[in-house]
């Protein structure tokens, strides 16, 4: 391999030109990923985008403590040598980009489709010609075996929840495996993304995953900027980090709340079910929704929080955080809730790094993953030493690592809400660079969202990849649940509380 | 157990009195658009230019917007440059035809109550089935919230249910996607006669912000006869509660 530098080094919220990025040859690609990787790096996407009759394969690899993102660039036309066999972390990559564009990862292990839509070009990766698709339709990993039985849950589920389909592979009450499939979710977010951008393309990633209005609005937000060299005053910088924690407040007192109904302990059930509003009305205090909508704008935030509205918030938050902290301390101080919390639904760390788990579920088996350390912006650059990390990888120490983040996450919104700095809002973008690709990640509630635009001649987005936590972490939730009782499946589901839109787009 | 009753204690009573009082709601709260009495400059459709659904439509210069489309951006109002276009608080919104969400600048007209027989039927005890056909999940998570000791939907008879067969109707979300389409007509044929549909959010009524995409449907359209709509991008838990209220005839002098 000639020591060309084939990987383009760059930073959280870069930006580069296209023709800057070498298109290594394919086996030069592919070795370059495997060393990246292999230099404790972490793939955060692999994507393709169309570059004529062929197809441009971009990976993006994490080096968490530089702070780096390797950017590597390669051209395929429909086929290529699958990379899932030495390096799964990046087997639903792989999966999607065949569904996708119909260009195939020869010699992947678990080849089958991610969200059941058609092909965006011409062949579809798996020969599917039925009218229309029918989600859900593959061949299931299936256990032989005269005590083996199977049982099939969803599409629709017994709650007010999302759609999915789980196939268990059962011995007696034991799961021996499970699948999961979905894609019941997808709105073909990602073409719809694509042209010139304008208010309906924030819209679109206010609700790329409802509950993680913020995070998504501020990746796609920094893409602008970065895109078009805007620098975001720092009062909006402060006022989208504070917005981000109060929605990580409001869903991870919520996910405290869900895990006390599933096992059955109500009070802390009944009072996070209140207080996860609660924190919502926060977010609408700042700019009229509770899910945060319309509060990040490209170059800013279009709401300000003034001095009276500040304190009227801090002390409406000195009480609801009172209440978080009693309806927390009576659950994890209670040795029944610990028992049924402990040792259920363990991932091994080497499982967790292998699958590249991000966010609270990485976290919880002791991965260092957390985007405010490691790729700050904003904010939380030289602001932000509170990552919290567990090492049990159970629903135990999912929970812990919630808990302990909405003890952070209170002090941060309080310290934010008493030093805002003074500067205007919002600094309007202008024109996005042409022919240039930018990545941003944001640490949302439930992990990282990754960012990756293109942009054409005109400045427009010529592709628009978003990588949601959820994306990763649900192969967590299939490793949680082996040699479980498959009557743990809904505490185990509830202690990952993935996004089935995020994932579907 | 006396921690918890100590902590019972601390955390008070928190059900709202919904129906003696008003709901407290954020003072930013995009609720009911106010529109321009007087008709507006011909030459001014600032208003509609800054729409992305298309939501906003003038006709003489009268303003109107389709509350089935708008997801309650305000954009539309920042616009505006004579500032007669605004937003109340008022988060009363729903209703039984789609062609009351097109509003102008008179009263909305609200859901009225079901007939007597669906009424007495339904009045005191609904069981709905809720169906994410697409969306974002905020819909469902502020329907979820209606569970919640604040609003303690409960108390007013109306319970969501885990069997279509056990259900008096559907409450749908999301602008139903091409992979949801079947299980969404599947859950329908589930549900026994007489039943209702809710069509609750901007995606169900028109498809919200992923209208105009080849994977999903805008809305439940025809799909499905919807007997009341719930406008917003998510619907406040107090729109969606005074929608099934007035909906069961609970409102009426309200
Ligand atoms: S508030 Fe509604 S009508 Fe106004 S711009 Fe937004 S979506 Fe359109
Ligand atoms: S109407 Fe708005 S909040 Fe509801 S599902 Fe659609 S995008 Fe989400």
């Amino acid at each position: 391999m000639s020591r060309l530098k084939p990987a383009q080094i760059l930073r959280n919220g870069d930006s580069v030109p296209l023709a800057e990025v070498t298109i290594l040859e394919m086996d030069a690609f592919f070795t370059a990923v495997k060393q990246e990787a292999a230099a404790q790096g972490r793939v955060i996407a692999l994507f393709a985008s169309p570059a004529g009759d062929e197809f441009d394969l971009f990976a993006l690899i994490a080096h968490d403590w530089q702070g780096t993102l390797a950017l590597l660039r390669t051209r395929v036309v429909d086929r290529y040598p699958s990379l899932t066999p030495e390096l799964p972390a990046v087997h639903l990559f792989e999966r999607e980009i065949a569904e996708q564009y119909g260009v195939v990862p020869e010699g992947h292990p678990w080849f089958k489709p991610v969200r059941f839509h058609r092909s965006y070009s011409a062949g579809d990766a798996w020969g599917r010609d039925q009218q229309p698709l029918i989600p859900g339709d593959m061949d299931y990993y299936r256990v032989e075996g005269s005590d083996v039985h199977e049982v099939a849950v969803g599409p629709v589920h017994a709650g007010v929840i999302e759609p999915g389909h789980f196939r268990f592979q059962c011995h007696g009450e034991k799961v021996l495996h499970m699948e999961i499939s979905l894609g019941y979710q997808h709105r073909g977010l990602e073409p719809l993304l694509q042209g010139k951008p304008g208010p309906a393309t924030m819209q679109r990633l206010e609700t790329v995953a409802g509950d993680s209005t913020i995070a998504h609005a501020t990746a796609y937000a920094r893409i602008c900027e970065s895109l078009s060299h805007t620098a975001v005053p720092p009062r909006a910088e402060a006022i989208r980090a504070l917005a981000l924690e109060l929605e990580r407040l409001a869903n991870h007192v919520g996910d405290i709340g869900g895990l006390a109904t599933d096992i059955g302990y109500l009070p802390t059930a009944s009072y996070c079910g209140r207080l996860r509003g609660d924190y919502l009305n926060l977010t609408a205090d700042i700019c009229g929704s509770r899910f945060g909508r319309t509060l990040v704008r490209p170059g800013g935030v279009a709401y300000d929080i003034d001095k009276d509205r500040a304190e009227k918030m801090s002390k409406q938050l000195a009480l609801v955080t009172r209440d978080t902290k009693g309806a927390l301390a009576l659950f994890f101080d209670c040795p029944s809730v610990l028992a049924r919390l402990e040792g259920t639904g363990q991932v091994a760390m080497d499982d967790a790094e292998a699958l590249g788990l991000v966010g609270v579920a990485g976290r919880a088996c002791g991965l260092a993953v957390d985007a405010r350390l490691h790729h700050p912006w904003g904010a939380y650059i030289r602001n932000f030493d509170q990552a919290v990390f567990e090492e049990t990888g159970d629903v135990h120490a999912r929970a812990k690592v919630r808990q302990r983040e909405i003890v952070n996450s209170i002090s941060w919104v309080n310290q934010a809400l008493s030093t805002l700095p003074d500067s205007p809002l919002i600094e309007r973008p202008g024109r996005l660079a042409p022919e240039s690709l930018a990545v941003t990640l944001v640490e949302g509630w439930r992990g990282e969202v990754a960012h990756v635009a293109l942009t054409d001649k005109q400045g427009a987005f010529s592709r628009y990849k978003i990588v949601d936590p959820s994306f990763r972490n649900w192969s967590g939730l299939a490793m949680a649940l082996r040699d479980e009782q498959i009557s743990d499946f809904p505490l185990c589901n509830k202690s990952f509380n993935l996004s089935y839109c995020g994932f579907d787009l | 157990m006396l921690k918890i009753l100590r902590e019972r204690f601390r955390q008070g009573y928190r059900t709202f009195p919904y129906l003696k009082k008003d709901p407290v709601i954020a003072e930013r709260f995009r609720g009911r658009p106010q529109l321009p009495i007087e008709p507006c400059a011909l030459d001014c459709h600032a208003c509609r230019d800054a729409c992305p659904y298309g939501a906003v439509q003038i006709d003489q210069g009268r303003v109107g917007i389709d509350l089935g489309l708008c997801t309650f951006c305000g954009d539309c109002a920042t616009a505006c440059p004579s500032g007669t276009l605004t937003f109340s608080r008022d988060h009363r919104l729903a209703t039984r035809k789609r062609d009351d969400l097109l509003v102008g600048p008179a009263e909305l007209q609200l859901a009225a109550a079901l007939d007597e027989r669906m009424k007495k039927l339904f009045g005191r005890s609904l069981k709905l089935r809720q169906v994410s056909a697409g969306g974002c999940n905020a819909c469902e998570a502020d329907i979820n919230v209606l569970g919640t000791l604040v609003f303690d939907l409960g108390r007013y008879g109306i319970q969501f249910v885990a069997s279509p067969r056990h259900a008096d109707g559907l409450l749908v979300t999301g602008p139903v996607t091409e992979n949801m389409k079947s299980a969404l007509l599947d859950t329908y044929a589930a549900v026994p006669e007489p039943k209702l549909v809710i069509a609750s959010g901007a995606c169900a009524i028109g498809g919200g912000p992923f209208r105009g995409s080849p994977e999903v449907n805008n809305g439940i359209g025809d799909l499905l006869p919807v007997d009341l709509y719930i406008p917003g991008c998510p619907p406040h838990p107090w729109t969606t509660l005074d929608g099934l209220l007035r909906l069961l005839g609970r409102l009426e002098r309200r």
